[in-house]
């Protein structure tokens, strides 16, 4: 008899699946993909100050909500619509046959890695087009760039599929969800220059990945001389990687060991 | 050969214990129905042996495996099985063809997705999207995708919840021809008269023990029981229990000169011995 096919040609094909529903659901489409665009031109319409030399706060909210769209589209969509798909039954349908775990998360990270791409790309355009952004020409910005959004969207969406298991109801994730993405963002400069906040807040951002994709953001998209102006005096490259693998690790560990099929 | 054996299988909820030593045999190519109440232990038991839930005690074979076993040995096993659940609303986004031709992608050695289609009537529906199709399609839909994967054996739970008589009568037919093709088949009903036209062998479960395992026709001593005898004399419906049902219509056709105006003759249905079974357990539970 032939083999059953590996678990990673399986994620390859629920990714496929996984996009195709997603994209044929055009209320959720629009919400995850123009949201970020639509505050962009919100925010960018109305503070136009300049915060630093050659830096408007444009500049430093599109890095702020390219950083919070791992956020969105990752943790919170899974945190979200995994309880929905347990709910109606689908996860345990899926439990029910020879397709390992692993796939499925594999599915979710390409759905959630692709829409990310789609979101960067419409809100670099958007900011280009709109808000005198500039695009960095340092070949090392752009390696920065790839593995912030490849470890971010990563981490994001391990972390999205763990704390599936905190809502009890598909009906109520959003309740649960929602305040502690919003909250996290007030907390790690995505709204606010992030040195500007009470030390507190800062604190508490710093625990969490968020705060550390937006410096990370910040550091690929706004001029070197700001680093002096962040928190502790530099972009904190190595620090920003470490934090998010430990938070990647807490995620898969999660996700493998406590993940739930069912509803009881 | 049995394909399934279950000894002395216990499992609690806290205080209340839902299987309380279950034993089953069930053997290669059979229909095999389970029947009860709801909170009898049934679906419990369906699960565990789905690999869906742990035992607390008991030996359980599916196949010659340990349902509860989990790592690459169970994708081996559940290659070998399929599921139909009791619900799912999932994926309305998809088309019936392309969410069929995706589980396929799950097994081995998996049916052809349009005869899998044809099989269970929903061609003229293979491109339409799930969330358009009638309850009865979809049930339709989720026993496709129990048996694209070609099963050894086959789990059913309640599955023409919803159907109309018609729907049922082709679904019946489908699940013999399953049969047919040596798919075994373990199938939950709270429908009496399924588990009569389909199963070669029912047990009724109640309380979390079997009560008795038996064929249809011979459940509860109802091939032994007494026959009822009914016809018309004049004005009246008239009827007689007898031991020799034969023999009375006998006496009767003699006594009518030839044609008994009205002849009934039946013994229990499988509802009625059914519901003495578990009516007489019943009330110690609740």
């Amino acid at each position: 008899m032939k083999p059953i096919p590996s678990a990673f040609s399986l994620g390859i094909r629920r990714g496929n699946l996984e996009i195709r529903q997603f994209a044929r659901q055009r209320e959720s489409v629009v919400f995850t993909l123009l949201f970020p665009v639509i505050l962009l031109a919100i925010f960018g319409s109305v503070f136009k100050d300049t915060i630093a030399p050659g830096v408007t706060f444009s500049q430093y909210f599109l890095a702020g909500m390219i950083a919070s769209g791992l956020v969105n589209t990752g943790f919170q969509a899974l945190a979200i619509t995994i309880p929905l798909e347990r709910d109606f039954g689908a996860l345990k349908r899926l439990r029910g046959t020879p397709m390992p775990a692993s796939s499925y998360f594999i599915g979710k990270a390409i759905l959630i890695f692709v829409s990310m791409v789609i979101q960067i790309l419409l809100l670099l355009g958007f900011g280009i087009l709109f808000f005198g952004v500039e695009l960095p020409t340092d070949i090392n910005k752009w390696i920065t760039f790839t593995w912030l959004v490849l470890l971010g969207s990563a981490c994001s969406t391990a972390l999205g599929i763990a704390f599936s298991i905190v809502p009890k109801s598909g009906r109520g994730a959003s309740a649960v969800v929602s305040p502690i993405v919003i909250i996290l963002q007030f907390f790690s400069g995505v709204f606010f220059v992030f040195t500007q906040l009470p030390s507190w807040m800062q604190q508490v951002a710093s625990i969490f990945p968020l705060k550390w994709l937006t410096q990370g953001m910040r550091s690929v998209f706004l001029p070197d001389s700001f680093a002096s102006q962040e928190v502790a005096k530099s972009w904190e490259t190595g620090k920003t990687v470490v934090i998010l693998l430990v938070w990647l690790a807490i995620g898969i560990f999660f996700s493998v060991r406590k993940f739930k099929w069912d509803r009881d | 050969m049995s394909l399934i054996e279950v000894k002395g299988l216990k499992k609690s909820y806290g205080d209340t214990h839902a299987v309380r030593g279950v034993d089953l045999e069930i053997a290669q190519g059979e229909i095999f129905s389970l029947l009860g109440p709801n909170g009898a232990g049934k679906t419990t038991t369906v699960e565990i042996l789905e690999g869906f839930r742990t035992r607390d005690s008991g030996t359980v074979s599916v196949l010659g495996f340990d349902p509860q076993t989990r790592g690459h040995e169970s994708r081996q096993w559940r290659n070998r099985i399929g599921i139909v659940l009791q619900s799912s609303a999932d994926a309305g986004d998809l088309t019936v063809l392309e969410t069929i031709d995706h589980f396929s992608g799950y097994y081995s050695n998996p049916r052809a997705v349009d005869e899998v289609i044809h099989s269970v009537g929903l061609i003229e529906k293979e491109n339409a999207l799930i969330r358009t199709l009638s309850g009865g399609q979809r049930r339709r839909l989720d026993v496709a995708l129990g048996i694209i994967g070609n099963p050894e054996l086959l789990f059913l739970d309640e599955p023409t919840t919803g159907f109309d008589p018609e729907a049922r009568r082709s679904f019946w037919a489908l699940i013999q021809k399953l049969r047919s093709d040596g798919t075994t088949i373990l199938l939950t009903t709270h429908y009496l008269d399924e588990a009569e036209a389909l199963a070669d062998r029912v047990a009724v479960i109640n309380n979390g023990v079997i009560i008795e395992v038996s064929t249809p026709a011979e459940l509860g001593g109802r091939a032994t029981s007494q026959a009822t005898v009914a016809w018309r004399d004049g004005e009246i419906i008239k009827s007689e229990l007898s031991d020799n049902p034969t023999e009375l219509v006998a006496t009767l056709s003699s006594r009518f000169g030839g044609e008994v105006p009205e002849l009934v003759v039946s013994r229990p249905s499988l509802e009625d011995i059914y519901l003495e079974m578990i009516g007489g357990t019943h009330e110690t539970n609740s």
